[in-house]
């Protein structure tokens, strides 16, 4: 069961922040389930996870929301 | 790291030097890290969230930009180069910058020594950390964009040393588009990087900076003007100053100064403003704050959501619906029907004549029309 982040009712850039600093505290193989309501997050933190080196598994719309799906890289 | 340079050869001198650059995004600091990187330099990114930032946010709240490709440009930016990349929020720091600039406000109320100052520091500590945890695999210096002579408040020939000393990065920082017009620092010193490969640019001229990119075959580049951020907008200024006005203190939470983005603002009275939405984006966006405003909403006809910011007796409810009413499709009506309702969800009905469009001043217009 993959943790879950939620970042509702922020705008980007702070559901990017915020997942990078979750990862943080993660360790590599985990796995963290990203909800946001701000469409430009399924942009960006797909984005963010190919530079710094983590898989996003899944990702997509969920009615008013976005979810990003991601395993922490090592 | 999948950095594009990892297979560049280290120097003679030892291991492969590190550096953290500051990615804002734009071309220059684009550029100064393909500098780098032309030199066998390993580089990690960092950008700073200050609130203040143009993007992301931005487009997010207004309809127009829903079907614009949507990127943040830092990020962007560092995939193009193959750098690793840290965002970091500093948007509570970073009021004290706001507030108090000890250099002062450049043409608007942009703190931009103190800034850099500022997010140089941050760099600072964060490579300082680096430092202490790995000492031979450290992070050694800083990197940055900036050009001598480019920005009128920060990149001066006078105000470069003095980022270096305020911020504690000493020599430590290296800025390789200006490098050349600057004392030599200690990257260039210890052989980690060949001064004479780096760069003279100076002034407000950018034509050198494109003929980089296009020999390092770069295309695409963004173009903020003023770096981005919000606080060297005219109109942005004037709002934020109005809102220290209006409180009798200087002071913001994050959710004002992103409400300073959002629709058209009205002071009617010293007491009272209306953020009215200009369009579907906006009246999302504005619909998030209902609990912390009192809020109109035109229900006889279609038009914007409007909060209300301040204390308002009836008269002044009067008035605030019936400019509101000004910018719904009711406006040549006889009346217009809004809901009034409380941030505690107490809702009443409150029928008006539209405001006749001279009798809406100029003045009223916070940080112009």
């Amino acid at each position: 069961m993959a943790e879950q982040l939620d970042t509702r009712g922020l705008l980007c850039p702070m559901p990017v922040i915020r997942t990078q600093n979750r990862i943080r505290q993660l360790a590599a193989g985990d796995e963290l389930e990203v909800i946001s309501s701000d469409p430009g997050a399924l942009h960006d933190i797909p984005a963010w996870c190919r530079v710094n080196g983590h898989q996003v598994l899944d990702s997509g719309e969920r009615g008013d929301e976005v979810f990003v799906r991601v395993r922490v890289g090592a | 790291m999948s950095s594009p340079a990892r297979n560049m050869p280290s120097s003679a001198s030892g291991p492969r030097r590190r550096a953290v650059a500051l990615v804002s995004g734009g071309l220059d600091s684009m550029l100064a890290v393909k500098v780098m990187q032309a030199q066998g330099i390993e580089v990690e990114g960092v950008n700073f969230f200050t609130g203040f930032c143009v993007e992301g946010h931005t487009h997010a709240i207004r309809q127009k930009d829903r079907n614009k490709p949507k990127r943040n440009n830092a990020l962007w930016v560092a995939e193009k180069l193959g750098i690793r990349l840290h965002i970091e929020d500093i948007s509570e720091e970073y009021k004290e910058v706001v507030l108090n600039p000890k250099h002062g406000y450049g043409a608007n109320l942009n703190p931009c020594l103190d800034c850099k100052i500022f997010m140089v520091n941050q760099a600072s500590l964060m490579i300082n950390k680096a430092r202490e945890l790995a000492e031979d695999r450290g992070v050694d210096f800083i990197v940055t964009g900036e050009v001598v002579g480019q920005r009128p408040k920060s990149q001066r020939k006078d105000t470069m040393p003095l980022i270096a000393r305020e911020s504690g990065a000493e020599d430590r920082l290296l800025r390789p588009l200006s490098a050349l017009n600057l004392p030599e620092t200690l990257p260039e010193r210890a052989g980690w990087v060949d001064r004479s490969k780096l760069y003279g640019f100076s002034g407000r001229n950018r034509k050198p900076q494109m003929a980089l990119a296009r020999e390092f075959g770069l295309e695409d580049w963004a173009t903020p003007a003023g770096g981005c951020c919000f606080l060297t907008d005219e109109a942005y200024s004037r709002k934020l100053a109005d809102l220290w006005q209006s409180r009798n203190e200087r002071n913001y939470e994050l959710d004002d100064i992103m409400l300073l983005k959002v629709g058209r603002h009205l002071r009617p009275r010293p007491h009272f403003k209306l953020i009215i939405s200009r369009e579907d984006g906006e009246n999302r966006f504005l619909e998030g704050y209902r609990y912390r405003f009192a809020s109109l909403r035109p229900l006889s006809h279609n038009g914007p959501l409007a909060l209300v910011d301040g204390q308002l007796d009836e008269t002044e409810k009067t008035l605030a619906a019936s400019i509101v009413a000004r910018y719904s499709q009711g406006r040549d009506a006889q009346q217009v029907c809004f809901e009034y309702r409380t941030p505690d969800g107490v809702c009443r009905e409150l029928s008006v004549a539209p405001t006749a469009p001279d009798d809406i001043p100029v003045s009223w217009h916070v940080g112009g029309v």
